[in-house]
C-alpha cells in the first residue's frame, strides 16, 4: 500500500473522529436538556407542561423517522445557513447533530424515567424545588443509564458519519466508498472497516467502564 | 446531638376528605370525614389494610396529597392550601421515612443524610458536623462512606431516619417504615424511633398494617377502614376494649391468643339445649390485669374454669391479659357477671356441646 493511501487513511480517521466528537458534544448539549424535559413534563410531573411535551415528542419522533441520508439532503439550505457551506466535514456536523439530538433525548428520557419514583417523592417531602430534584436526584441517579445511552449514540454517530460522503463530508466511510468500491481497492475497504470496528469497540468499552464506575446500585465488593 | 429539645408540632385533621374522579367519570371517595387530633410530642399510629386510605392520609401532612375537602393543620399551619416556598418551609419541618427507604443509590450514607440540608440551602461548612452528629445518633459511624447497596435493610432505614431528622423537623412521618424488615430489625428500628421521640420531643405519626408496631411504640391509635376512621383512642384502651370489628380482627393477629383447633372446629354460635360449655374471651386490663381472678372464681363461686389459651402483654408499661376459657353452661352467665363486676371484660365466642 502506498504512502499516499496511508496518509489518506490517517486523514479520513481524523475527519471521522472530528465529525463524531463535535456532533456528539453538540448532540449532548442539546439532547440532554430536551430528554430531561420530556421525562419530567407530562401531566402531573415535576415540570408539568403536557402540551409542550406532546409537541416536542412529535417533533422528536418526526426527526427520528426520516432516514438519515434523506435528512442530510433535505436540510442542505439549513446547513448552508448554519455552517456557511453545505459541503465538507464541518458542514456534515449539522445533519449529524440534528439526527443525534432526538436520539439522545429519547435515551436520556428513558434513563430518567428508570429512576424510582419513590426518590422523587422523598425529595419533594424534603421541600426540594423541581430544579433541585432534577439536579440532585434525577441526574445523578440516572447517570449510569445516561452514560450507556450516550455510548450508544456515539456508536450510531460513527455509522452515520460514513454516509455524509454524499455531501462531501469525507471521513472513513467516504474513503471506503470512493477507493474501496469505486476504484476496486478491496484492501482499502477492509482497512476502513477494521478501523471502524476498532473505533466502535473502543467507544463501547470505555462507555461501559464509565457506566459501571458511576453505578453504585449493586455491590461490587460483595458488601461487608 | 447538638440540638436541644424540639417542640413537637400538633397535627389536626378537620373533616378531611379526598375524592378522585375515575376515568369513567365516577367519583371515588378515598377518604371521608376524617377528624383526628394528634397531640404534640405523641406517637400516634394509623392502622388499616392496604387500600384503606392511610397512605393518602399520611401524605396530606406534608402536602404530597391535598385534601378535596376539610383542612389539615400542622402546628396551626394549613398544609392543604400552602404552595411554593411556604409549602417547602412546612416540608422542612416534617421529616418522612419510607417502607422502601427511598435512598439515593448514587450517594454515600453521609451524602444521603446531607441531601435535605443541601436542599434547604445550609452552608456546606455547617452540613459536615451536622451529618456526623446524625450518623452517630443512628449508630452508623463505621458506614458513613458506604453506599446504600452495601448495607442491610435495617441500616438503610437508619439512614432514612437520620435523613428525615437532618433539618430538625417538628413532625416525623413513618410510612410503613418497618414493613420491609425482619422482626428483629423491626424492633431495633422501633426502639430508635421511640428514643428519638423521647429525646427530641417531636411528634411521630406512623401508618402500619401491623398491630404489633402500634402496641410497641404508639401511645394513640386510629383504625381506618374504607376511608373512614372507625375507632381511635389511647392504644391501651383500644387493645383492652376494642369496639369495632376491624379493630378486633387486627388484634386477634397480634395477641396470638386464638382458640386451639380442637375447640374451634366444634364451636357453634347457638347454645346447646342442655349441658355443654360456653367459650369466653376474658380481657384483664388496668389494675386487675395481674389479679388471680379465675382462681377466685373457682374458689369463691365453685365454678370450674377450663383454660384454652392465654397471654399477658404490655403496652407501654401497663400489662394486659387475654384468656380464652370455657365454663359449664348453667353457671357461665353468673361467672361472667362476677368477672365484669371486678373490672374484667368478657366476650362470648360461642359454645361447644
Amino acid at each position: 500500500m502506498s504512502a499516499n493511501l496511508i496518509n489518506l487513511l490517517i486523514e479520513a480517521t481524523g475527519q471521522t473522529l472530528y465529525m463524531v466528537a463535535i456532533s456528539a458534544i453538540l448532540g449532548t448539549v442539546l439532547g440532554l436538556p430536551l430528554g430531561l424535559f420530556l421525562a419530567t413534563s407530562q401531566r402531573g410531573e415535576l415540570l408539568s407542561a403536557p402540551w409542550v411535551n406532546k409537541i416536542l415528542g412529535l417533533v422528536v419522533n418526526a426527526t427520528r423517522s426520516v432516514p438519515f441520508i434523506i435528512l442530510v439532503v433535505a436540510i442542505i439550505p439549513f446547513t448552508r445557513m448554519v455552517a456557511g457551506t453545505s459541503i465538507g466535514t464541518t458542514a456534515a456536523i449539522v445533519p449529524l447533530t440534528i439526527a443525534t439530538v432526538p436520539f439522545i433525548a429519547r435515551l436520556v428520557e428513558n434513563a430518567i424515567r428508570e429512576v424510582d419514583s419513590g426518590l422523587i417523592e422523598a425529595a419533594r417531602a424534603m421541600g426540594a424545588t423541581p430544579v433541585q430534584i432534577i439536579r440532585k436526584v434525577l441526574l445523578p441517579e440516572a447517570l449510569p443509564g445516561i452514560t450507556l445511552g450516550l455510548t450508544l449514540a456515539i456508536v450510531s454517530l460513527i455509522g452515520y458519519s460514513a454516509m455524509v460522503g454524499a455531501v462531501g463530508g469525507e471521513g472513513l466511510g467516504d474513503l471506503g466508498i470512493r477507493y474501496g468500491y469505486q476504484r476496486f481497492m478491496p484492501d482499502v475497504m477492509a482497512i476502513v472497516v477494521i478501523i471502524l470496528i476498532v473505533l466502535v469497540q473502543l467507544v463501547q468499552s470505555i462507555g461501559e467502564r464509565v457506566a459501571t464506575a458511576v453505578d453504585k446500585r449493586a455491590t461490587k465488593s460483595g458488601g461487608q | 446531638m447538638t440540638d436541644n429539645m424540639i417542640q413537637g408540632a400538633s397535627i389536626a385533621f378537620d373533616k378531611v376528605g379526598k375524592a378522585y374522579t375515575k376515568a369513567g367519570g365516577a367519583t371515588v371517595n378515598a377518604l371521608e370525614g376524617i377528624s383526628l387530633d394528634v397531640a404534640p410530642g405523641s406517637i400516634t399510629g394509623i392502622i388499616g389494610r392496604s387500600g384503606a386510605g392511610k397512605s393518602t392520609l399520611l401524605r396530606m401532612v406534608n402536602g404530597l396529597e391535598r385534601p378535596t375537602s376539610g383542612k389539615v393543620l400542622v402546628g396551626g399551619e394549613d398544609v392543604g392550601t400552602a404552595k411554593g416556598g411556604k409549602l417547602r418551609a412546612i416540608r422542612r419541618d416534617v421529616g418522612m421515612i419510607f417502607q422502601h427507604f427511598n435512598l439515593l443509590s448514587s450517594r454515600t450514607v453521609a451524602g444521603n443524610i446531607a441531601l435535605p440540608l443541601e436542599v434547604a440551602g445550609v452552608p456546606s461548612a455547617q452540613i459536615k458536623p451536622r451529618v456526623a452528629d446524625l450518623i452517630e445518633r443512628v449508630g452508623l459511624s463505621a458506614q458513613a462512606g458506604r453506599y446504600p447497596a452495601e448495607l442491610s435493610g435495617g441500616q438503610k432505614q437508619r439512614i432514612g431516619i437520620a435523613r428525615a431528622l437532618a433539618t430538625g423537623p417538628k413532625v416525623l412521618l413513618s410510612d410503613e417504615a418497618t414493613s420491609a424488615l425482619d422482626p428483629e430489625t423491626t424492633q431495633t428500628v422501633l426502639s430508635l424511633l421511640k428514643d428519638i421521640n423521647r429525646d427530641l420531643g417531636l411528634t411521630v405519626l406512623l401508618i402500619t398494617h401491623e398491630m404489633a408496631v402500634v402496641r410497641d411504640i404508639a401511645s394513640h391509635v386510629a383504625v381506618i377502614e374504607a376511608g373512614r376512621i372507625v375507632e381511635h383512642g389511647a392504644t391501651y384502651d383500644i387493645f383492652t376494649a376494642p369496639q369495632h370489628e376491624t379493630t378486633r380482627s387486627f388484634l386477634s393477629g397480634v395477641t396470638g391468643v386464638t382458640l386451639p383447633a380442637f375447640v374451634r372446629d366444634r364451636l357453634t354460635q347457638t347454645a346447646p339445649a342442655s349441658g355443654g360449655e360456653e367459650v369466653i374471651r376474658v380481657t384483664f386490663a388496668g389494675a386487675h390485669a395481674t389479679d388471680p381472678m379465675l382462681a377466685r372464681l373457682t374458689k369463691e363461686m365453685g365454678i370450674p374454669v377450663n383454660i384454652l389459651a392465654g397471654a399477658v402483654e404490655e403496652i407501654g408499661t401497663r400489662p394486659f391479659g387475654n384468656l380464652l376459657v370455657s365454663m359449664p353452661m348453667p353457671q357461665a352467665a353468673q361467672a361472667r357477671a362476677f368477672l365484669e363486676q371486678h373490672g374484667l371484660l368478657t366476650e362470648v365466642l360461642g359454645y361447644v356441646g
